[in-house]
């Protein structure tokens, strides 16, 4: 299962090059989740970050892929070697909380750069933020607070919410209750990696909830939907992107169609740079790019950002240069924070069929240039 | 607390109870009959699953997608006990487990070359679709009482197999001494490798049937086969009616726990640190119950040896 890809970006253009040019390397580390459960999400990562480093042409820029097989104790392992023994300048990759939790501390401290294309677990946001660690994709909470200003907008005044045992999971249903309004019909946290859940639906149908909002990344939320359609509640459902990506919905199908679900990114986002990543994706993957992927080729493109205006080895023209955030998005307008995560605007999206294929369609804006709570919190 | 709400937590827990014991049942007769333990067995549960998503998209017929499910993992059970197993059997424990360990990483990383790394999808065909009213008001998906159904089908043909076919004397004889029914001319390792090809069928069965409920994706065997195992060691390894009963007994622990402990808790607690405390002691249940089991009856329910 050791996966060691060595990409160099743009080998062909390589080919022509002299060892021992003076052009300074920059060395990536890619630690993702390429096996197992969730290997669908690190290899969307993995692929849109790579497409982004093929296009930008670059040869100056040596991205080494590792898999975490999700696997906390593998991810410091591999860190450890990357940061060791590759030598590598800036880090990226994890897609779990927990995960990024044992990584991104260490890593940071050792003066690496890390751009996180995923987790945004809340310490890293506050009391545990770093200078040197940004963050492309989003803070944990972002995606639920939004489902819950859009539950509050939709009009629903008693919700059933519903979340994995877990910090992410809690985190969720917080997130949520921070925007909307109404009354909770019920809370239930179910146990990590459940894949039965009649259970919590005969609580739903016995709760008199008007509305559910529930957040059951990958496979837990593919049983929820399916068992969810088939038991005769028909009660709206309002969830965050992580059970509607583009990966997760062939594997619901019907169950999924017309739940509004509330993300950073879409592909139908009208801007330039996202109709040119959708497009150039599935040429060169054959697939639609789900949100990991967007998030992995924004990830990509801030980094060549910020190597293009300064060296990797001054780190404080590195950080600004970073911080600046001066590339063209995926998801249009992007900036930083102070605390080094991104405002921006959060959607709401309808799952519908375009001729075979089940995607997402943009409706409105959840939440406007959207920061997060934890920016008083972190001193930095 | 309505009578609705509980008669339904009832079912449900019947319901996974049943499935448990589709799984638990293979385990156990591998377990009783050969000494061997197989942590591979949810391999065979994913193996029918995929096998069932494979052929239903190709040809929409959820009845031939179970029975590709079956077969497919009557197969790769016969293929792997040929290849890898037999070789086990005169090892100790920790080889097996080992043996049996690789098997599972060696299935789960081919079933993504074929696959690829995203979940397939399985639905349940239309005419199961949808809820029926039950007695009482209860509204149950006709799927799930489908499974109820299913598995005590399986239950009974089993118990019938074991205890009044030939296969079921050879397989009890098996139980009690190898050795003997050996030295009195019965091909043991034909056996053997019967007994494997009906577990792992058993298992893919269940695979196929809850995959249409759940999600179809790598690593989906682990988590049953945890359930399965505390299953046979409460029920008693080796025993079928064992099986059954710690099966069930741990289905409606399971469901029951999960949706019971918080409420009553919330009686003496505020509301989220109810939920809290009790989805953590719910997702302990089923081990306490074991733990319990263990110190009433240390052979398990209907265990006969050590």
């Amino acid at each position: 299962m050791k996966n060691l890809l060595n990409v160099s970006a743009g080998i062909l253009a390589a080919v022509g090059l002299t060892i021992g040019s003076a052009v300074a390397e920059t060395k990536v580390g890619m630690i993702t989740t390429l096996s197992g459960g969730g290997a669908g999400l690190g290899i969307d990562v993995r692929d849109g970050f790579m497409l982004a480093i093929k296009q930008s042409g670059r040869s100056d820029i040596n991205v080494v892929i590792e898999d975490d097989q999700r696997k906390p104790d593998v991810a410091v392992k591999l860190a450890d070697k990357m940061i060791q023994s590759e030598k590598v300048d800036v880090l990226t990759g994890i897609i779990w909380s927990n995960l990024a939790m044992a990584v991104v501390p260490s890593a940071t401290a050792q003066g690496k750069f890390y751009l996180s294309p995923n987790a945004g677990p809340s310490v890293l946001a506050g009391k545990g933020c770093h200078p040197n660690y940004f963050n492309v994709a989003w803070q944990n909470d972002n995606i639920h607070e939004a489902a819950g200003a859009y539950a509050d907008g939709a009009g629903y005044k008693n919700t059933f919410i519903l979340a994995p045992n877990y910090p992410a999971g809690k985190d969720a249903l917080i997130g949520f209750k921070r925007y909307f309004k109404g009354k909770i019909a019920g809370e239930v946290y179910t146990k990590l990696g459940q894949t039965d859940y009649a259970a919590e639906i005969a609580q739903i149908r016995a709760a008199g909830a008007d509305s559910v909002f529930f957040f059951l990344p990958g496979g837990m939320g593919i049983a929820f939907l399916k068992q969810y359609s088939g038991s005769g509640v028909d009660l709206p459902i309002v969830g965050p992107a992580f059970s509607f990506d583009q990966g997760i919905l062939q594997a619901v199908g019907e169950a999924a169609l017309g739940v509004v679900n509330t993300s950073q990114w879409n592909k139908d986002l009208d801007n330039p740079t996202n109709a040119a990543f959708v497009k150039s994706f599935q040429a060169e993957y054959g697939r639609l790019p789900s949100l990991y992927a967007s998030q992995g080729f924004d990830t990509a493109n801030l980094l060549i950002s910020a190597i293009e205006k300064a060296d990797v080895n001054d780190a404080d023209a590195f950080r600004s240069a970073l911080k600046s955030a001066d590339f063209e998005s995926t998801r249009g307008d992007f900036k930083f924070s102070s605390n080094h995560h991104p405002i921006q605007n959060i959607y709401a999206r309808e799952v519908i069929k375009e001729g075979d294929v089940f995607t997402n369609k943009t409706l409105s804006v959840a939440l406007e240039n959207h920061s997060n709570v934890y920016t008083e919190d972190c001193k930095m | 607390m309505s009578f609705v709400l509980i008669a339904e937590q009832i079912l449900n827990g019947l319901q996974l109870g049943v499935m448990l014991f589709l799984m638990s049942a293979g385990l156990t007769l591998i377990f009783g009959v050969m000494g061997l333990i197989n942590l591979a067995h949810g391999s065979l549960y994913m193996v029918g699953a995929f096998a069932a998503a494979a052929i239903a998209g190709l040809t929409g017929s959820f009845i031939l997608a179970l029975l590709a499910a079956l077969t497919a993992a009557a197969i790769a059970g016969a293929m792997v006990e040929m290849v890898v197993i037999r070789r086990l059997y005169n090892r100790d424990h920790l080889d097996q487990v080992l043996a049996t360990f690789a098997l599972i990483l060696i299935f789960s990383e081919g079933t993504r070359w074929v696959f690829g790394s995203f979940p397939l999808y399985l639905d349940i065909p239309s005419y199961l679709q949808g809820p029926v009213s039950l007695p009482g008001g209860i509204q149950y998906p006709l799927y799930r009482i489908t499974l109820i159904l299913i598995g005590v089908v399986v239950a009974i043909a089993l118990g019938l197999m074991i205890s009044k076919t030939r296969i079921g004397i050879r397989i009890r004889a098996g139980e009690n001494d190898r050795e003997m029914i050996a030295a009195l001319g019965v091909d043991i390792s034909k056996l053997y490798t019967i007994i494997f090809a009906l577990g792992a069928a058993l298992a893919g069965l269940a695979g196929a049937l809850v995959g249409a409920i759940q999600s179809v994706e790598v690593g989906m065997g682990e988590p049953v086969l945890i359930l399965a195992f505390v299953v046979i060691v409460i029920g008693g390894i080796g025993s079928i009616k064992g099986a059954m009963v710690g099966s069930v007994l741990v289905g409606l622990t399971d469901t029951l726990g999960g949706v019971f402990l918080p409420k009553i808790l919330q009686l003496f607690m505020d509301i989220s640190t109810a939920t809290n405390v009790g989805s953590s002691i719910a997702s302990m249940a089923i081990y306490i119950l074991m733990g319990v089991v263990l110190i009433w009856r240390p052979t398990g329910l209907y265990g006969s040896r050590l």
